[in-house]
């Protein structure tokens, strides 16, 4: 068993756009297997939104024991990641919100987190995409 | 005093009002935000609704707790994290008193409202369910420590809901500086806001359920 990897959960209101920035960071990475990278988009109904019980169970789900790195899109998916934090049970231990661009920062984060780094590192890295200026 | 059987029927009934008021929640939705109130707080209301069953749990405490995670997994869009908060918050704060005074009861919603506006990182004037909560909560506050109205709580009751739906009326031409109504600017001027007038929602049907009990207990 190689070592655990921080992993990442993908919040956005669109379920197209967090499977597609999953698989947009997973081709960029390259090179070998990558960190664990689930998607949790859309609201309960399948429409645009956010979905509180399937952001848990991707979490779960890329929970290697180093940490899970959750990256949102905006205002409720930013608000049900806070408050799925706020109570102790819902989320595994060691669970963080990056303040970060989405798919910049996903990119960043699945690059490092691939690499083995810590969740530190992994936050770092993403956070650092912000200041990439593109003029 | 008010039990948890009480708060029992203020959920349902808060499924009931959402119900009948969705279109009209997502009509004041759909003039500056994305036109899902409406249907989000149904969901998630009828959820508590399904999910609680018809016996309430042993203290007030745990029925709002229950209703807040609830909402927070099922409502799919921003109110059903901050309506989720306020609930649990306020039931974390009540304990698990089996009965609560009105008094009690504001203090909890006090700290339950606190965290909306951490959570949300909005102020007083902003355009959002805090314009009706803080005053709601004030004016329950006030009723709750005055000598005609402290234990009459069907009356605290009503000047809350007054407190609640002037606060709501009053975002009418304020300019939202939080959530998606912000990016419209000024063109969120002379709308209300839609999660204000859900907030004053729950405070009418505090007001009709204690003003049920308070009938009950005459007739009784």
């Amino acid at each position: 068993m190689s070592d655990p990897r921080v992993g990442l959960v993908l919040v956005s209101h669109s379920a197209a756009v967090a499977s597609a920035v999953a698989d947009l960071a997973r081709g960029l990475t390259g090179g070998g297997p990558t960190a664990p990278v689930a998607a949790a988009g859309g609201d309960p109904d399948g429409g645009l939104g956010t979905n509180a019980e399937l952001i848990a169970q991707a979490a779960h789900e890329v929970d290697e024991g180093a940490g899970v790195a959750v990256l949102v899109d905006l205002g409720s998916a930013v608000l049900t990641v806070k408050s799925l934090l706020a109570d102790e049970d819902e989320l595994p231990p060691n669970t963080r919100l990056l303040d970060a661009p989405f798919v910049e920062g996903t990119i960043a984060a699945l690059v490092t987190a691939s690499t083995g780094a810590p969740l530190d590192a992994v936050e770092a890295a993403a956070a650092e995409a912000y200041t990439y200026r593109k003029t | 005093m008010l039990d948890s059987a009480f708060f029992h029927r203020w959920t349902v009934a808060v499924a009931a009002a959402v119900d009948r008021e969705a279109d009209r929640l997502t009509e004041l939705d759909s003039a500056i935000g994305d036109a899902d109130h409406g249907s989000n707080l149904r969901r998630g209301f009828a959820a508590v609704v399904d999910a609680q069953g018809e016996d309430p749990p042993g203290s007030p405490g745990a029925v709002l707790g229950f209703a807040g995670r609830k909402l927070i997994s099922t409502v799919g869009g921003a109110s059903g994290p901050l309506y989720g908060t306020l609930l649990r918050r306020t039931g974390k704060a009540l304990g698990e008193t089996p009965e609560v005074s009105v008094a009690e009861l504001a203090a909890a919603l006090r700290a339950g409202t606190d965290a909306v506006a951490q959570l949300g990182g909005a102020a007083p004037g902003d355009k959002t369910m805090l314009d009706a909560l803080i005053p709601a909560v004030e004016a329950l506050e006030t009723a709750a420590e005055k000598d005609d109205t402290k234990d009459d709580a069907a009356a605290a009751f009503r000047a809350a809901r007054d407190a609640a739906e002037s606060g709501a009326l009053a975002t009418v031409p304020l300019r939202a500086r939080k959530g998606r109504a912000s990016y419209l600017g000024e063109r969120s001027v002379g709308h209300q806001d839609p999660g204000a007038t859900s907030a004053a929602l729950l405070f009418r049907t505090f007001a009709e359920i204690a003003e049920v009990a308070e009938a009950t207990e005459a007739a009784g």
